[in-house]
């Protein structure tokens, strides 16, 4: 799946707070026919035209969410992905309604696809409910700490009223709408919750606050041959653990030889599974969970475990999953997987969201979080006179703290300056934009003169009015002079990010041009 | 977020027992929301099916690699019926007439019951790993100790009641059908105490040290080893009081059912009250069962307020 020439796709494919509708994969071909004529048919093209060139399977079942989307987020959407995708799109607004349908073995569900989102949704679209398989609003979950639970009935009753624990939130107020056919990663350092939030989501933990609404099955690899029971054999555990998400005995007698082939255990079906090898129960979890026929599968680093040739076919399992237009959410480790598989990366820090866009952004964002450089100044700020103390992002001035931005958006950085007696009467600021590698990408001083400042805490605010076309996650690092003799006082690169959520993958930014074949 | 099983309702099971003719082998995602609750259901209410194939598991797991097998099972008692007719009727001589059947037609019900809550109890515990790691109704995991012990009582009752006929006593009869309302009346009370059991489990574990001592001390508030009468002549206008224990009821009703009054001119006392019609059963068994049907309220609240949580306690 080359990065490349999916970057059309995934440009349009991830789902910001501000338009949360935008979530099919494929809005891109909405073309720069602009937005009056982004009906169903247009729509519904779009994979047939991307998926020629690229060779991607674009998902049938992601046309659904594409008739969804609001106009205003279609244009919106079209005019920034049009120029940078010149190959697929512009032919794809001729083609008929029926195209889209002879997409290889899916025939009958494309077919249903287009008849129910045609009579549902109309040009004019619906809203996001129709297409939107999780919800989850304002979830938090916190955890008692062990200590402080009353773990026996005299307990319960020697300690009621007693002190409240310390407890640790390990999510706190998450918004999230996964629609239809997006396989979405979760990220995030050790900790920082991404297995709590799958749980949650997965119903197996309740929420401290908030709502979740899942719709259809879920098969949850949380652990691969959760349930197995070594006393049976693989053939009764195939039944049981079926059984138990949701399947009826028909169905199962329907999959099991799939199942079974999968999981390349025909010789060994009826033996007990205490005598299969680890590799063999992992797979006969896969084979099963995999075939219970998930409207949503949850899975949790499971794919770490085998070897080598079963991770690729669950690799290839997911693919294929993708391509049926289901919806997956995984959390991995894995950086480089959620940039080749996902649509859209959730980035999470202690328990809070702190991405939810474009994955080429949220890891990089996240790369550069985990190798967290110490890099400060030559003076130490902490001792300087004049000590940067922290810096925030907002999209207004005195707004709440944001982290991601889309190009076009205001952005205002507040550098907070804690001056002490001694520092000097007129501050000059330096404020440069780093990007990865510790790029400067802008840099923004004060006046000329700089500001008189008295001792005690001040804020200065550099508005952006206008984010450029910028892809990546950036920094900010602060010098501080003397304005009236120039000399430095320190420096503080600052390791809070901000991410802009620009369109293209290949660069940094993105340049008007045009390739013409010479003579 | 409230997965929970409405107690074991029969419609759950027909929800799934027609699955829809998808399309064979294709994913069949069509957007229909309410094929999407119907499986999105399946995960989360308890479903006759999946219960059934607990059972199986649970009877397969234990009987494996045992070359008699499910026969264990039926000798247990049968041995204890022995022991139990030399040591009361032979060598303590208690007076009460046949008193290995008198005693099995009480025993066997009790020993269903208090196999089930105890087995429910460290149900939902014993499968950690499957509650912490996948979504299914967790209601299931106490129903089918309930369900275990089922099948082990209905095929104990039927070896008691071959033996029975082979001894030659009375059986058949319409005396027989008041097994019907007992029946229900121990199964209603059983499936409540074994969810409140299981659910308090798992946050307190000195439920299961306290269920086993209360059991012990349980199974003497019913006339099994003893005779009713006993109690009638100790208790007189309080035997009410004695009678709030629906096991106790469903024992004396168990023994009306298949021992029977005494035959007329034995020597002992009358056992069971014979003077009594079915009338007298019938209304205790009335009063056991709105007791029951109240602790199954409780016991299903309980359950479905804990069960969020379980895959956190654990």
């Amino acid at each position: 799946m080359a990065r490349h020439s999916s970057a059309p796709q995934r440009g349009s494919a991830f789902s910001l707070p501000g338009r949360r509708s935008a979530t099919a994969g494929s809005a891109g071909s909405a073309g720069t026919d602009g937005f009056p004529d982004v009906g169903p048919p247009t729509g519904l093209d779009a994979p047939a035209g991307l998926d020629a060139p690229a060779g991607l399977d674009a998902p049938a079942g992601l046309d659904a969410p594409v008739a969804v989307l609001r106009p205003g987020t279609a244009t919106e959407l079209s005019s920034v992905t049009a120029p940078s995708a010149p190959a697929g799109t512009g032919p794809a607004g001729g083609t008929g309604p029926g195209a889209p349908v002879a997409d290889g073995a899916d025939v009958a569900d494309g077919a249903d696809v287009t008849a129910g989102t045609g009579a549902a949704a109309g040009p004019t679209g619906v809203g996001v409910d129709g297409t939107a398989v999780i919800q989850a609003a304002g979830i938090s979950k916190r955890f008692v700490s062990y200590r402080n639970r009353a773990t026996s009935l005299k307990e319960r009753f020697v300690r009621r009223g007693g002190p409240a624990g310390e407890d640790f939130w390990a999510l706190r107020d998450i918004d999230v709408t996964i629609g239809r056919g997006q396989t979405v990663g979760l990220a995030g350092a050790n900790g920082s919750g991404k297995s709590t939030l799958l749980k949650v989501l997965a119903g197996i933990l309740r929420p401290t606050s908030g709502t979740v609404s899942v719709q259809g099955r879920i098969a949850s690899l949380l652990e691969l041959g959760a349930g197995f029971n070594g006393e049976l054999s693989g053939r009764d555990n195939v039944y049981l653990n079926a059984s138990l998400l949701g399947l009826s005995k028909r169905e199962i007698d329907r999959l099991f030889d799939s199942i079974v082939d999968f999981a390349e255990l025909r010789h060994k079906i009826d033996d007990d599974v205490k005598h299969y090898s680890s590799g063999q129960y992992v797979r006969l979890g896969f084979a099963v969970a995999v075939h219970v026929d998930p409207d949503v599968l949850l899975v949790d680093e499971v794919l770490a475990v085998g070897d080598e040739a079963f991770q690729r076919k669950c690799l290839a399992k997911i693919a294929e999953f993708r391509e049926q237009g289901r919806t997956i959410l995984f959390v991995t480790h894995s950086l480089g997987l959620i940039e080749d598989m996902c649509d859209r990366v959730l980035v999470l820090e202690s328990g809070s969201l702190i991405f939810d866009g474009a994955p080429t952004v949220g890891t990089t964002l996240l790369r550069q979080k985990l190798g967290s450089l110490p890099a400060d100044g030559p003076v130490d700020w902490q001792y300087a006179t004049v000590r940067p103390s922290s810096v925030t992002f907002s999209h207004h001035l005195g707004g709440p703290t944001t982290v991601q931005y889309d190009p076009g958006d205001q952005l205002v950085i507040s550098v907070e300056l804690d001056l002490t007696d001694a520092a000097p009467e007129h501050v000059y600021l330096h404020t440069y934009i780093v990007g990865q590698d510790e790029i400067p990408i802008w840099m923004m001083e004060t006046p000329l003169g700089g500001f008189r400042l008295g001792p005690g805490r001040h804020v200065v605010d550099f508005a952006v009015p206008r984010l450029p076309e910028l892809l990546g996650a950036f920094a900010v690092k602060v010098h501080v002079s003397d304005a009236a003799t120039g000399a430095p006082v320190t420096t503080r690169r600052f390791e809070e990010l901000f991410g802009v959520n620009g369109t293209q993958a290949g660069g940094l930014l993105k340049v008007d041009y045009e390739a013409r074949l010479r003579g | 977020m409230s997965h929970l099983a409405d107690a074991p309702a029969p419609a759950a099971g027909r929800v799934v027992a027609s699955p829809p003719p998808g399309p064979p082998g294709g994913p069949g995602h069509a957007s229909d929301p309410s094929r999407l609750a119907r499986r999105s259901r399946a995960q989360t209410k308890v479903r006759w099916e999946l219960l059934r194939n607990l059972v199986r598991k649970d009877l397969k797991v234990k009987y494996k690699g045992s070359t008699l097998g499910f026969a264990w099972s039926l000798a247990n008692p049968m041995l204890l019926l022995v022991v139990y007719t030399f040591v009361f009727q032979i060598v303590l001589k208690n007076g009460v007439p046949r008193f290995g059947i008198y005693l099995m037609s009480g025993l066997l019900v009790w020993n269903a019951f208090s196999g089930s809550v105890s087995a429910a109890c460290g149900a939902v515990v014993a499968n950690a790993n499957l509650v912490k790691k996948v979504r299914f109704p967790l209601a299931v995991l106490p129903l089918s100790a309930v369900g275990f012990a089922a099948v082990h009582f209905l095929l104990q009752l039927l070896v008691l009641f071959v033996v029975i006929l082979v001894l030659g006593y009375h059986l058949l009869g319409p005396n027989l059908l008041l097994l019907v309302p007992a029946g229900a009346v121990a199964l209603v009370f059983t499936v409540a105490l074994s969810l409140l059991v299981s659910a308090l489990n798992v946050r307190y574990r000195d439920t299961s040290h306290l269920l086993d001592v209360a059991l012990l001390a349980w199974f003497w508030l019913n006339p099994m080893v003893y005779s009713f009468s006993l109690i009638q002549e100790k208790l007189h206008e309080w035997t009410w009081i004695y009678l709030l224990n629906p096991m106790a009821v469903v024992t004396i009703a168990f023994q009306r059912a298949i021992y029977g009054p005494p035959p007329a001119g034995s020597a002992g006392k009358p056992v069971p009250p014979a003077h009594v019609g079915y009338q007298f059963y019938l209304e205790h068994l009335a009063v056991a069962g709105a007791i029951s049907l109240v602790l199954l309220w409780i016991g299903l609240y309980v359950f479905r307020t804990m069960q969020a949580d379980f895959a956190e306690d654990l």
